[in-house]
């Protein structure tokens, strides 16, 4: 018997693998360079490494083969592992982008004392003295840069993968390195690990049921191929408990990644607990990647079965709108207030999804939840850029009553995180109201109507809550010694300029952006 | 001439002040008063500008011409069949004339209101003239998209102006309004994206123009029509504000500046009714004939409700917003008898509105300003220290109540006439109204104005040039327009047409005269005598 090797389309993979051989490099550098270089080499080889993995991306994306109809572009590689094709360049595009600026976050030494955010010596246990003299001799994690790359890499992974245990490699290649960078946090230690262990506790249990999804889903179809699934549910040859449960299995494992209700509860505390620069990466990036998978799972493996699964989605998209908007109500510490406003994003996002429209007339379902996507995420990492520069002497001053009358105190950056809110809550010319408008017009064109109108209702509940950080800032006195603004260094600045001035162009002239996510056109099978 | 973009200078203009304002160095608080009056200057000085701009404009519309003048139609949002579009007809340029109007008058006379703020007097006169310029744009949109960003935007400059410059539950009322008009934008949003998925499936794909719109529309189906109407119905109740979402209105003027109260009822809530003729009936003529009762009825209450809680009223302006609540209550009952009368009236209405509740806000702010409380308990005798103030005061209230002679009387003549061609039932109640509003406003100038001077009233002193100043333009208009309102009869009347030939309103051609209405003028003065 002969071995085959197999064939890989290096030049299509390009941007994965530039990558993924940046995080085996930055574990090199962290062996081989000396301490004191190591942060500079780090963080260039990151920035360089995305870099060219973007400007890979653009070239993979002019280059797209057109197959079949017209409607969709792009080619199956690595021996049908993968698909290439225009919403998974679109999604590597934006999280390469977002990961550009999220770098600059996690390089960011200016704000604490010349140290970045992350923990000197993670292994050194809290309150003792190894970590006062990890402390004190001015020790840092420079692991967070290839731990970062590794969980990109995963990322752009998980939504171009064309089968089941592909998609399952990468959902873990993209959660191991993030469980770990959760628990770097240089202050508040302990809630920084606990965090880091409650994701991981929940994630491997939602990656069990994943797999568990993935063998139920086999079983049925008798392959783990997208394509080959999707022809057995079409052809629907028995086994329905088989299909359904395993459907229902994936999906929880997805709806976890995703903070979709009610699998939704890790994320105020993870998202608290994590250095405000890893929450800003995670929040915005794992949503992007989970999605894009979301969206090729169900649309091309499951698309036949649409009546099946549809209910289920309804539910956990109201479910999550609603706890979403209401819990955040009640939040005392911004970074939960803002965790729970991107459940509550989960959900708008799942009625774009859950709306199934096609396209052709208007836009179709997919365009609208790429485009949102972009607009979410270039508003969460600007919004927890912003978060990371109000301190107190403890570190970040995350207590909402700390940030009364910050209007006051520093009009600017109260104003860029006023923006920010607003965006969120979906005012007009910002990205976050002509993303909000694409998804529920794909939705009502897909005929999900009760679905827009309780997005609408729930849109107001989720408008109240960023109007009261609002108020907070410029309508209260501050309360004690006001937290002081720190000065970032041009990384921060740089981070959260270009969040700002993509949420106000989305905003204004979303055209350009729009356009990209409809010549992605629907994903190849 | 006619080539360039008139109504896009309208609205830019006022923004570009806005920003020269809040680049002017900075006064607040104590220093304020001794400091230059730079950011008032700056600031009134753009907004004449603009009122001058404006009255260029006007005389560019063609008042023989029917349908939309002075487009101006640009791609926006391809995708989303948005587009920048902006034109007039006779109800945009008589509401954009309102605006360009009120705002150097507000200005001129909030001269000093801004200087107890939270944030700089700059602030205070920047958010005016911002608000001045998304109002223009919400008048003159030709774009539903548009019209909605615009409409959503106008919220912050109010939200800002309220919150920040008022008494002191102004935190409380500036939430509440944003809550209430938020609700209201946001049901509206899912007719909006109701809209975009009607177009998209027509033949010429995605649009917003609401002359492409019209024609898809008609042809769609009756219970989805149905539906968006009521979408729209209800953000625009809630703007205008009829009973029983009329809550945040008393609040708001309560707690704003005077200047900020005038910009909140005489201009923005005209949006609300503005968007009922313009969309409500423009877009879904045979839903709103089948909204019709339910509509009618809800303005009677509104008319009657506002009069009778007016009355029992201690704090002044809460009063006059309840009157507003009446007022508007009539301007919705012209608009949807659905005949000429009616909507000509409704129209005119909406501008003398403006005019008479602009002057009441701000005399009464200049009184309160004196004398340091809004309660009505407080004062007394006002006309024997301050007669001017008193004067102008009882002419504001005059044209409140629709005095024979002066403007507003001849808008709720037209009213009325429509409401009995229509079901004299209607008319029947709504006569109340006008009862009632000869009792509150009565009663309201015998309590505070006449009767012996009350102590902490002697101090009062009388208006200065600058306050006298600020309230001649009103006056003038009020009186002027109340014995010739031809000029803006004529503007109105072929919109008006359009309007009922959308709605398939029969009915013969408006033909209101001068003539008609200084007949039923005579016949009411008198019966007055």
């Amino acid at each position: 018997m002969s071995f085959e090797a197999p064939h890989i389309e290096y030049a299509t993979l390009s941007p994965l693998l530039i990558v993924f051989g940046v995080a085996l490099v930055g574990v090199l550098v962290e062996a081989f360079v000396p301490r004191r270089l190591r942060y500079l080499v780090q963080s260039v080889l990151a920035l360089v490494g995305l870099v060219a993995a973007l400007a890979a991306t653009i070239w993979v994306a002019t280059d797209l083969t057109v197959r079949g109809d017209g409607a969709a572009r792009g080619s199956i590689v690595a021996e049908g592992a993968i698909a290439v094709d225009g919403p998974s360049v679109f999604v590597w595009g934006t999280l390469l982008l977002l990961s550009l600026i999220s770098v600059l976050l996690f390089a960011e030494r200016h704000l604490d004392g010349g140290l970045s955010a992350f923990a000197g010596q993670a292994a050194a246990l809290p309150g003792t003295e190894a970590e006062r003299q990890a402390s004190t001799r001015g020790l840092e994690h420079t692991e967070v840069y290839p731990l970062m790359m590794f969980a990109v890499a995963g990322m752009m992974l998980f939504p171009a993968s064309n089968d089941l245990l592909t998609m399952f490699v990468a959902l873990e290649i993209l959660s191991l390195p993030l469980y770990l960078l959760c628990g770097l946090a240089r202050r508040r230690r302990l809630l920084s690990q606990e965090a880091a262990l409650k994701y991981f506790m929940l994630g491997a249990f939602s990656s069990g049921f994943f797999l568990y999804g993935v063998a139920l889903v086999y079983g049925f179809s008798g392959s783990t191929h997208l394509a080959a699934i999707a022809e057995a549910v079409n052809g629907r040859i028995g086994g329905q408990g088989l299909l359904l449960g395993g459907i229902a299995l994936i999906a929880v494992g997805m709806l976890f990644k995703v903070g979709a209700a009610p699998f939704h509860s890790w994320t105020p505390d993870v998202y608290q607990g994590a250095p405000t620069a890893v929450t800003a990466f995670m929040a915005a990036c794992t949503k992007i990647a989970a999605f894009g998978a979301l969206l090729r799972l169900f649309y091309v493996a499951f698309g036949s079965a649409e009546r099946d699964w549809t209910p289920m989605i309804w539910i956990v998209a109201i479910l999550t709108m609603a706890v979403g908007s209401v819990f955040a109500l009640s939040q005392t510490d911004i970074k939960r207030m803002l965790a729970y406003s991107s459940v509550a994003h989960a959900g708008f996002l799942l009625v774009g999804f859950v709306g199934l429209h096609e396209g052709g007339e208007g836009i179709s379902s997919l365009q609208s939840v790429l485009f949102y996507l972009v607009t979410y995420g270039f508003m969460t990492v600007g919004a927890f850029a912003v978060v990371t520069l109000v301190r107190d002497a403890g570190g970040e001053a995350n207590h909402l009553a700390r940030w009364a009358g910050l209007g006051k105190e520093s009009p600017l950056v109260a104003g860029i995180f006023a923006f920010f809110l607003l965006a969120m809550a979906g005012i007009p010319l910002t990205s976050g109201f002509t993303g909000k408008w694409a998804v529920f017009s794909s939705a009502a064109q897909g005929g999900a109507w009760p679905l827009v109108v309780i997005a609408v209702l729930l849109s107001v509940v989720a408008a109240f809550f960023y109007l009261r950080v609002i108020v907070l800032m410029y309508f209260s006195d501050p309360v004690g010694d006001a937290p002081a603004v720190a000065v970032p260094s041009i990384l921060t600045t740089v981070t959260i300029a270009i969040g700002l001035a993509a949420t106000v162009v989305l905003g204004i002239l979303p055209g350009p952006v729009l356009d990209l996510a409809a010549d992605a056109g629907a994903f190849i099978r | 001439m006619n080539d360039f973009p008139w109504l896009t200078t309208l609205v830019v203009l006022p923004l570009l002040g806005a920003v020269a304002v809040m680049a002017l160095p900075r006064t607040k608080g104590e220093r304020a008063a001794t400091q230059s009056d730079l950011p008032q200057q700056v600031a009134l000085g753009v907004s004449l500008l603009t009122f001058g701009v404006a009255v260029v404009t006007a005389f560019q519309f063609d008042t023989d011409a029917s349908g939309f003048q002075l487009e101006e139609t640009h791609n926006w949002i391809e995708a989303f069949g948005a587009h920048y579009a902006l034109g007039v007809d006779g109800l945009g340029l008589v509401l954009v004339l309102l605006t360009v109007i009120l705002t150097p008058v507000v200005i001129l006379a909030s001269w000093r209101d801004g200087d107890r703020g939270r944030w700089s007097v700059n602030s205070f006169f920047a958010w005016m003239l911002a608000l001045e310029g998304l109002a223009i744009g919400t008048f003159a949109a030709t774009d539903v998209f548009l019209f909605y960003v615009l409409f959503e935007a106008t919220l912050i400059p109010i939200y800002f102006l309220i919150g920040g410059f008022g008494g002191a539950r102004r935190s409380y009322a500036a939430i509440k309004f944003l809550i209430f008009s938020l609700l209201g934008g946001l049901v509206m949003l899912a007719s909006v994206v109701g809209l975009y998925a009607e177009s998209a499936g027509s033949d010429g794909g995605p649009t917003y123009l609401l002359e492409e719109l019209a024609p898809i529309m008609a042809a769609a189906d009756t219970d989805v029509a149905r539906w968006l109407f009521v979408g729209f119905f209800i953000a625009f109740a809630m703007k205008a504000p009829m009973f029983p979402v009329h809550t945040w209105l008393p609040d708001a003027a309560d707690e704003a500046t005077p200047g900020t109260s005038v910009l909140l009822v005489s201009v923005l809530d005209k949006i609300g009714t503005f968007g009922m003729i313009r969309f409500c009936l423009g877009l879904f003529p045979e839903a709103s004939e089948w909204a019709t009762p339910v509509v009618l009825v809800l303005a009677v209450i509104s008319i009657l409700y506002g009069g009778l809680v007016a009355i029992g009223q201690r704090s002044i302006p809460r009063l006059i917003a309840y009157t507003s609540v009446s007022h508007f209550g009539f301007i919705v009952l012209g608009i949807f008898v659905m005949n000429s009368q009616g909507h000509v009236g409704a129209t005119l209405y909406m501008f003398n509105h403006g005019l008479s509740t602009g002057v009441l806000f701000l005399v009464t702010g200049f009184l309160i300003a004196r004398r340091g409380s809004r309660m009505i308990p407080d004062f007394g005798g006002v006309q024997t220290v301050a007669p001017v103030l008193a004067g102008i005061f009882l002419v504001g209230g005059l044209s409140s109540l629709s005095l024979p002679g002066l403007s507003p009387f001849v808008s709720e003549f037209l009213v009325m006439t429509g409401a009995f061609v229509h079901n004299w039932w209607y008319a029947v109640f709504a006569v109340f109204g006008i009862v009632l509003a000869a009792l509150y406003i009565l009663l309201m100038y015998q309590r505070t104005m006449t009767g012996p001077v009350r102590p902490g009233v002697e101090g009062v002193r009388d208006l200065g040039v600058r306050e006298v100043a600020a309230m001649a333009p009103l006056l003038v208009l009020i009186i002027g327009l109340g014995f010739f309102p031809k000029p803006l009869l004529d503007v109105i009347e072929p919109s008006v047409e359009t309007t009922l030939t959308t709605v398939g309103a029969e009915d013969p051609a408006p033909d209101v005269t001068e003539a008609d209405v200084h007949a039923g003028g005579s016949d009411e003065e008198a019966h007055a005598e």
